[in-house]
């Protein structure tokens, strides 16, 4: 039984180890513009959105792809000149922390609660 | 005319019959009798009516297109068809909230119908907790958003229903989700009442249960019904948006079903009593507090309703003085329940069920967070973000991880004490749900690992359900379909992402475009006249790899009233895959942009939600000697 | 006492809640960014309208002046409501104004141009929006003031009115 169990981790870390082809420029034009806000849209993004707006991000996005700007360099770039608010992505900065770990924070708590709980009732 | 008058007085009488209820049942309360007094059922029974009525003329308004009634005029139109001038009726902010009273009223008169064989005092104070409720939306109405306000002089014509509203599932997605959503108050205010008589007990969670039940199967169908509308009218073939308003009726779902598992416990060990309450009364004050969201204005999104400030300073002091009173009644009637056989062992049903719970309230946290965070962001500093699904994905798909595996494992452990039996049967499951996963998904994404993991966790939850359906081991058939859909409805999510694949061209007619060995033809358009639309009809033929040509006729249409240009997705479904095409003009050019999607196992996610009410329904109809 | 501490907590947070989402109300949903920072011109190239030429933003704003960036087409409806504004600004000497032809036809705009007059010192094409996007714009109309040092110091989205325009000659005093 071990020994399977070892064979099946080591069978599959080896095939980890292949990376993936990276992905075409369409598919990362499409991942980032599902990303960007319509600013003038009423909660759509860019990708989901026909508007004049939402039409020129498009183009902006696909001549700083072809610049070859990453990913993360573009929502810096739409960032400065919109504000955080056009990536949906919320980044980790002093505004976002609470947002991000709040919910970890819960988790935690949670699991703590239930733990005492049951050695409690345990006691009895 | 009349119709107006009758639709305004019916609601003035529901509210005195409502303060009239409160008295009669107050003065029942003291009396020694084991029934409740007639005269009250026939009161609640005469509220509905009342409410009915009201809805009924609201309703006939619209038919007649009476633009002397404002809300008619503001969303209705001559040219619409009969169907959407009735569903029309729920389409808008006044007209919805005819909608919360009716299932209010309905709810709270069929429990008193269903609760016969409980104690009075608990029937009659779920009764008068409903009823505060009920007077809050009946104020509400009449005083920030009456349906039957005149207009004069009488307009010729309506300002129309935007078209996109204009759709058989969203005709009635409104409906169904309400006697989910809606169907929650009940819980809240039998809990409240059960508080106060200190019956949070194991014969309180057999009588509840069903409630639970009922409104969690509606809510389920209603969320789902929402998600196939926005799926073939909203975006390019996206369900689910993590849009506001969509968290919003997501959020009560989770706390209910986390509460629907500890009903169970209840039932069974007489344990969590503070924690159901505690439940019942967020579940219902989430659906409360999405109403404010959605109402207020204070959010932004595709679809809030008309945004009115005044509207959401009513609906939010009705919402904390809802919150105030009920956990003013819960630390001051709740006694803790000290019975001494209440073990709880680390292996046991009891456990998994609180795994269950601690887990719901994380996602609940998530969405909640997500939800209203840039609102107090924006208060407090006035910066703005926005939260949008990658935040959603990227804090709920690694839980799920874990939460596949306990639901795996979870209902196969007993009561009280347990171990895991078939050990080696359930370590074999695992190790084919991992190779499986490895050969299907090896060549199609780039985070390998993690998606290995993911699917594997759901392919183990989908076969041990699958085999307890066949086996029938276990006994509990409903929870195991129930599971089965879970594990179905993960699985065609994750395939579905993984396995999409999209084409976007500009093409001229009679152009053929070619990718991949297949092609698509734009073969000709044709033009169409409707009652209130002008549509363009184009014509396209689809070949795929094997040469087999399907055509899939996209649309453009204009509609008169008001002037709105929607495009309109045709999508062939099949079990296996959705073939989904939809066309926009390009302005100022002969072009025409197409995106093609090829949408594997798209139809399974719907398949899998209703396997998920079925389970919901199996079990409200069970027969009590079941386990 | 354990109950009532956590009854003191949950009424604190239930009154924050409270105060955040009343005030949140009152916050306008529209999005009007304030600039908090001074941000400078972008650098761009851009097409002339009246010569054709590519022309770069160093030669644009090549004065020591203050610039007003108008972005404007000639199918926009509310462009014509703030253009005799901007006539009368252009005849002020301490300002020029460079206008963004936005996602417009050159046949049309030139139209617009003289029928209702060319308060412009210099017009840009700014044919895919692009260019507007440079800017930070949302669309059209949208005005930006710029000061000597080349920082964008004032935006206004939507067509101006009297007061902006006193507004913008208080400051460019």
């Amino acid at each position: 039984m071990k020994i399977l169990k070892i064979f099946i981790i080591l069978f599959l870390v080896t095939n980890f180890s292949e990376l993936k082809s990276d992905e075409t420029n369409d598919v990362l034009k499409n991942k980032i513009l599902k990303n960007i806000r319509c600013l003038i849209c009423q909660g759509q993004s860019v990708y989901d959105s026909e508007s004049d707006f939402a039409s020129s991000i498009k183009l902006i996005v696909d001549r700083k792809i072809n610049k070859g700007l990453k990913e993360d360099q573009i929502y810096a770039f739409l960032r400065k000149k919109y504000g955080d608010w056009i990536i949906f992505d919320p980044p980790l900065n002093k505004n976002t922390y609470i947002l991000w770990l709040l919910p970890l924070l819960f988790f935690l708590v949670g699991g703590a609660i239930i733990q005492k709980k049951i050695l409690k009732k345990n006691e009895k | 005319m009349l119709a107006n008058q009758i639709g305004y007085y019916s609601l003035i009488l529901g509210l005195l019959l409502s303060v009239l209820l409160c008295g009669v049942s107050i003065k029942d309360l003291t009396r020694s009798s084991k029934q409740i007094n007639k005269n009250v059922l026939s009161l609640s029974f005469l509220q509905l009516v009342f409410v009915i009525l009201s809805f009924l003329s609201l309703i006939f308004s619209f038919i007649n297109s009476d633009f002397s009634n404002e809300t008619v005029f503001n969303n209705s139109h001559t040219t619409k068809p009969l169907f959407y001038k009735i569903s029309g009726t729920w389409g808008n902010h006044e007209g919805s909230l005819l909608l919360w009273l009716l299932v209010l009223t309905l709810f709270i008169f069929l429990f008193l119908i269903k609760s016969r064989e409980q104690p009075k005092k608990y029937r009659i104070l779920t009764l008068l907790f409903q009823q505060v409720v009920i007077i809050g939306f009946f104020l509400f109405v009449l005083m920030t958003s009456n349906p039957f306000n005149y207009l004069f002089p009488i307009p010729s014509e309506g300002l129309g229903l935007n078209p996109i509203l204009q759709d058989p599932a969203l005709a009635i997605h409104p409906p169904i989700l309400y006697l989910g959503y809606v169907g929650t108050s009940i819980i809240f205010s039998s809990s409240l009442a059960a508080v106060t008589q200190n019956y949070v007990s194991k014969q309180w969670a057999q009588h509840i249960k069903k409630w639970v039940l009922v409104s969690w199967i509606f809510l389920t169908i209603g969320i789902m019904l929402g998600s196939i509308w926005a799926y073939y009218e909203l975006g390019w073939g996206g369900f689910w948006f993590w849009d506001p308003v969509e968290n919003v009726s997501l959020m009560p779902w989770l706390t209910l079903t986390a509460l629907l598992h500890c009903i169970i416990v209840l039932e069974r060990r007489a344990a969590l009593t503070s924690w159901v309450v505690i439940l019942s009364i967020t579940t219902f004050t989430l659906s409360m507090c999405g109403t404010f969201l959605v109402r207020s204005g204070i959010l932004n999104s595709v679809h809030t309703f008309a945004n009115d400030p005044a509207r959401g300073i009513f609906i939010l002091i009705f919402l904390f003085v809802l919150i105030i009173l009920s956990l003013g009644i819960f630390f001051v009637f709740h006694k803790e329940n000290n019975k001494s056989q209440n073990n709880f062992f680390w292996l046991s049903k009891e456990v998994s069920i609180l795994i269950n719970n601690w887990f719901m309230m994380y996602f609940l946290s998530v969405v909640l967070i997500g939800t209203v965070y840039p609102i107090f962001l924006d208060v407090i500093s006035s910066e703005k973000i926005s939260v949008g699904p990658p935040f959603y994905q990227k804090l709920i798909a690694p839980f799920l991880i874990p939460f596949l595996l306990f639901m795996s494992l979870g209902p196969r452990l007993k009561w009280i004490r347990s171990k895991i039996e078939d050990k080696n049967s359930l370590i074999v499951t695992f190790i084919i749900s991992v190779m499986l996963t490895f050969f299907i998904i090896k060549n199609l994404t780039t985070e390998l690992l993690f998606y290995t993991v993911l699917f594997s966790a759901a392919f183990f939850l989908f076969f041990i359900t699958l085999k307890e359906l066949f086996i029938k081991k276990f006994n509990n058939v409903s929870q195991t379909v129930a599971h089965f859909g879970f594990s179905l409805l993960v699985l065609s999510i994750l395939f579905n992402g993984i396995l999409s694949s999209e084409i976007i061209t500009n093409i001229k007619i009679g152009e053929k475009y070619s990718y991949n060995k297949s092609e698509i033809f734009f073969k000709k358009i044709e033009e169409k006249k409707e009652s209130n639309f002008n549509s363009i009809i184009a014509y396209f033929e689809i070949k795929d790899e094997k040469g087999k040509i399907i055509e899939l006729k996209p649309e453009i249409r204009i509609y008169n009233q008001p002037v709105i240009i929607t495009s309109e997705a045709d999508i062939k479904t099949t079990l296996l895959e959705d073939k989904f095409l939809v066309m926009n003009l390009v302005k100022g050019n002969e072009f025409y942009n197409i995106r093609y999607q090829v949408k594997p196992l798209m139809v399974w996610i719907w398949i899998s939600v209703l396997l998920l009410s079925l389970g919901g329904l199996m079990s409200l109809f069970k027969k009590r000697y079941e386990k | 006492m354990k109950n009532k501490f956590c009854l003191f907590i949950v009424i604190i947070f239930l009154s924050f809640c409270f105060i955040i989402f009343y005030k949140g109300l009152n916050t306008p949903n529209t999005y009007t960014p304030q600039i908090n920072e001074k941000k400078k011109i972008p650098t761009f190239g851009a097409k002339d309208f009246d010569s054709n030429n590519y022309l770069n933003s160093d030669k644009i704003f090549e004065e020591k002046i203050f610039y007003i960036v108008n972005i404007w087409a000639s199918w926009c409806v509310p462009c014509r409501t703030e253009h005799p504004l901007l006539m009368q600004l252009s005849k002020n000497q301490s300002i020029k104004l460079i206008g963004l032809n936005y996602r417009d036809n050159y046949n049309n705009a030139k139209k617009f141009i003289s029928d209702f007059g060319n308060p412009y010192s210099r017009i840009l094409i700014d044919k895919d929006g692009t260019l507007a996007i440079e800017f930070g714009a949302y669309g059209v109309p949208e005005t930006f003031l710029i000061d000597k040092n080349k920082d964008i110091i004032k935006k206004f989205v939507g067509p101006i009115n009297q007061e902006i325009v006193k507004e913008i000659k208080l400051i460019i005093k």
